[in-house]
């Protein structure tokens, strides 16, 4: 199933399909190793929901819900 | 003699070899982004020395960020003879995504595979032999903070530097590799240096690059519509990033050993795990904000405390040890003193006990030469030095904070409220240091990735009120409440500290809106893994803040505290004014008076419970005490009415012999000085504010001391103080009646007795005729202009474009502003209406103005 990495449970892993948004953001986030085929888990909401905190590339990354909203996730779910 | 670049990802430990290379003191910190310029050493164990520049912390050759420009310029336009690449190797994976970009580059590069001891802590190990086969460069095991292999690396990357190298791109396998070779081709016929790297931007479409090079776009676009690939189309960026991170996986999956596949490491339960256990704490949903808050609330108490948690109360006269020197220092009547209270007790114990001693060495050179040296350049410094001790404590504590890698989770955690106001949550630990001092907060916005937060973020720094400031509220509040008998003094504190974050907040959206627009920036950050801060490390960062502090203390801050002495201190005829404490004259005269003078002493001794001579016929009372106690009987005769006892004559006659002691040495001209005088030109532009032309002919009295803040704000309550003695001086002379000249004499003691200013402040109020919204807005003036001397210096080094002169006028502009709609509110309450309408139009205007005016980035 596609669903969006802003829309990620806690816990919730998958693999990235698309990294949409341009320019800038989204030049640094695949400077960040957010590029397809990497795989995100999603570790923990900020207190106040936002941002959020994933395992990617074996390192911690942070990014606000208006970044995740731009990253197409594969839940390898049906 | 060779430059070698230090280039590599932030948090990977550059700035720790660059330390154990050049034995320097940069600052080390576990947070992305600490080096923001570039940095210099010398390594000299080599046979010839290496000058060795620490880059801002990068993890790409992408320039979008400041740090990245910087990095890129250098190792592009500089010619290094050597690039070593630091790596750190316990996330492989992200950080060879610098290094497959720096080997397309025509400059020797030497990989140094850091904190090799944490992996091998944690039960694994890297073949650094077929990881230089891959990179096709030389690659060395260090451990930087152990200082371990670090000359080894230093050989390699000599021997490299001596040796060219040809730049190739691990993009060799992939379909685009015919195109970067075309460009790379292009690039040569027009003899660009590093040919293959501009190909590979080319071929991203690298906005620089684009820009630089219009003439050769065309042959990717001819590429592009013949183009497809099946996941990412002809996106060409996508597939060049993809293609990296592919290499890398592919080629480096066994490169690192360990007991778990690295597919898996994800999930494994490796050194992850502890950090995990820690962020589970600090950053839970509901936990998180209270503990951060705690935690806090913790640094100031232990830094600024006078009554450390709350153990006031098991202090008693009778308690252990109760000497001199632990009494004051230690802990006082209230309570024991915090860390901070007591370093810096113990140091202007020292400074006091310097400028006692320099004093009597100078007491029989001209009094303008004292003057000059002690009043002048030693009060001067010390005043400044005297804040260092806390200073320096607030630094160790928020140092902790970051080099634990706590700070990039306050940003995490703060992020979402400062997302509001146009500012990242990067911008909430220097505002917050704001309260303690301005200058460690103002160089702790390095931490912010863009130039136009950072400006806004420093800008409003001093409205929350530091420590220094904190005398000016409670003398203040304490002269209005005794004085005009309303409020309650530490409901007025509190409020004036709103006041400063109210407004921090304000300019802050007014400038995100208007001068410092912007999108907010993006906030896309790396949470390093938690780790033991290492003692080493936080001293060098200690004594770098020290040498820097102490060097401005000695340039800039000298400078501008002799020019306000010398202000201060002449006329404008330079005539020198001499300095005196009156109430040392004042116990002095009476001292001589009640032993010398035998019906002075009759009537002392007619007072029984005075006790004012022990039996051999000493005298054991101060002119304080007696005045107490005159006070006291006076009270006893009749309440408001005034009536000679038998205390009257002597304090008559001490009065007398103080008149004659300062018409001698015309202790009273302070009004004359040259200070005064501008201070009394200035009045008019204070009308607004209440403290200008409509108070009375020492309304000059409220300008001046603001100005002397400007060396320590501590100054202002302490220039009051002065002042309004000297003005309580012209009273005394215009005394007629006994009553008066008591009264006038009581007045001018009783400034010079209270520590805290209040009395000072009273004086001032009964003399100038101020109202409280007159009053309040001085404080808020105070709270909001042009902070100190030192933190302007470090304003103008921190502000990304090093220029102060638009932050100054920001300064003055909003202190005027605000003070004067706080007193014209305050006594014209009609006057709202105004400001309303002006900030509705303002707000409307900056409104429609930015709808037509979009943001292009």
């Amino acid at each position: 199933m596609i669903i969006l990495l802003k829309d990620f449970k806690i816990g919730q892993e998958g693999v990235i399909v698309a990294v949409g948004g341009e320019g800038r953001v989204r030049r640094r986030l695949f400077d960040m190793g957010v590029t397809p085929g990497a795989k995100v888990i999603l570790k923990k909401k900020a207190p106040l929901g936002d941002p959020i905190e994933v395992t990617i590339r074996g390192y911690e990354l942070t990014l606000r819900k208006d970044e995740a909203e731009l990253i197409s996730m594969d839940t390898k779910e049906d | 003699m060779l430059n070698f670049a230090l280039a590599g990802n932030p948090n990977s430990g550059k700035t720790t070899l660059f330390n154990a290379l050049t034995g320097s003191t940069a600052h080390v910190g576990n947070w992305p982004g600490v080096t923001v310029d570039k940095k210099e050493g010398v390594y000299k164990k080599l046979d010839e020395n290496v000058n060795i520049i620490d880059l801002p912390g990068i993890y790409s050759l992408s320039p979008y960020t400041p740090e990245e420009v910087i990095s890129r310029n250098y190792i592009l336009d500089e010619n290094p003879d050597c690039i070593i690449n630091i790596v750190d190797a316990t996330n492989l994976e992200r950080n060879l995504y610098l290094t497959t970009q720096l080997l397309e580059i025509d400059v020797p590069v030497v990989v140094a595979l850091n904190m090799i001891d944490v992996v091998e802590k944690n039960n694994e190990s890297i073949d650094a032999k077929t990881l230089e086969m891959k990179l096709g460069v030389p690659v060395v095991s260090i451990s930087a903070l152990k200082e371990n292999n670090v000359d080894e690396l230093m050989k390699k990357g000599y021997e490299a530097a001596k040796s060219k190298r040809k730049a190739h791109t691990i993009l060799e396998d992939t379909n685009l590799f015919h195109l970067v070779n075309d460009c790379r081709i292009a690039f040569e016929a027009i003899k660009v240096n590093n040919p293959l790297f501009h190909a590979v931007k080319l071929v991203e479409l690298d906005e620089l690059e684009t820009k630089d090079h219009p003439e050769l776009v065309h042959i990717v676009e001819e590429f592009k519509s013949t183009f497809k690939d099946e996941v990412f189309g002809s996106d060409f960026e996508a597939i060049v990033a993809d293609s990296r991170y592919k290499f890398i996986s592919k080629e480096f999956a066994n490169v690192k050993k360990t007991t778990v596949a690295d597919e898996e490491k994800v999930n494994s339960v490796d050194s992850y795990s502890k950090s995990d256990k820690i962020d589970k704490v600090l950053t839970n949903k509901w936990a998180g904000i209270p503990i951060f808050l705690v935690i806090l609330f913790l640094i100031f108490h232990l830094t600024f405390s006078e009554n450390i948690f709350w153990l006031g109360k098991l202090i008693n006269s009778d308690s252990f040890a109760n000497s001199e020197f632990f009494a004051g220092t230690i802990w006082h009547e209230g309570g024991i003193n915090s860390p901070g209270v007591i370093l810096q007790s113990l140091l202007i114990g020292a400074t006091d006990f310097l400028s006692s001693v320099v004093a009597s060495w100078l007491s029989s050179s001209a009094s303008w030469v004292s003057g000059l040296i002690v009043d002048g350049i030693l009060a001067g410094i010390f005043a400044v030095l005297s804040f260092l001790p806390q200073i320096l404590l607030l630094f160790l504590f928020f140092s902790i904070l970051e080099d634990s890698g706590y700070m990039a989770r306050i940003a995490f955690i703060m992020d979402r409220i400062f997302r509001r106001f146009g500012l990242s949550g990067r911008a909430f630990m220097p505002m917050i240091m704001g309260f303690g001092c301005s200058i460690p907060a103002m160089i702790n916005t390095r931490t912010l990735a863009d130039d136009k937060e950072r400006t806004a973020t420093i800008r409003v720094i001093p409205f929350f009120s530091c420590g220094a400031k904190l005398p000016i509220l409670t003398a203040i509040a304490g002269g209005i409440v005794t004085y005009f008998g309303v409020g309650n003094a530490d409901v007025i504190t509190y409020s004036m500290y709103l006041l400063g974050v109210t407004i921090a907040v304000v300019s802050v959206l007014l400038m995100r809106n208007t001068s410092m627009r912007g999108k907010v920036p993006p906030f896309i950050m790396e949470l390093p893994q938690y780790r033991m801060p290492g003692f080493k490390p936080l001293m060098l960062h200690l004594w770098d803040k020290l040498k820097h502090f102490i060097k401005k203390a000695f340039t800039i801050i000298l400078a501008s505290t002799i020019v306000i002495w010398f202000l201060q201190s002449f006329t404008a005829n330079l005539r020198y004014i001499e300095q005196a404490d009156p109430n040392e004259i004042a116990d002095t005269e009476f001292e001589d008076l009640a032993t010398e003078n035998e019906t002075y002493k009759n009537a002392l001794l007619s007072e029984e419970d005075l006790e004012a001579f022990d039996d051999s016929g000493e005298l054991q009372v101060s002119f304080s005490d007696v005045m107490t106690y005159y006070d006291e009987i006076e009270d006893e005769i009749e309440q408001g009415a005034f009536k000679e006892n038998v205390l009257t004559p002597v304090l008559l006659a001490s009065y007398d012999s103080y008149v004659e002691e300062i018409n001698d040495k015309d202790y009273k001209d302070q009004n004359d000085s040259i200070l005064a005088h501008f201070g009394t030109a200035l009045t008019p532009f204070f009308t607004p504010m209440g403290f200008g032309s409509q108070l009375s002919e020492s309304g000059w009295i409220f300008p001046v001391s603001a100005a002397t803040g400007l060396i320590a704000k501590e100054n202002v309550i302490a220039t009051f103080q002065v002042l309004s003695q000297a003005s309580s001086k012209v009273e005394i002379e215009e005394a007629n009646t006994d009553e008066e000249k008591i009264n006038a004499y009581i007045t001018l003691y009783n400034i010079g007795l209270d520590e805290d200013g209040v009395n000072a402040a009273q004086a001032t109020i009964s003399s100038t005729g101020v109202n409280i919204a007159g009053l309040i807005a001085f404080i808020a003036f105070n709270m909001l202009t042009i902070p100190c001397f030192a933190a302007v210096a470090t304003a103008k080094a921190e502000l990304p474009d090093k220029k102060i002169g638009k932050t100054l006028v920001f300064w003055l502009l909003t202190s005027y502003v605000v003070s004067s709609m706080v007193y014209l509110i305050g006594t014209y309450v009609w006057t709202i209406a105004i400001f309303a309408s002006l900030l509705a139009a303002a707000i409307t205007f900056i409104v429609i103005y930015n709808k037509n005016h979009p943001v292009y980035e």
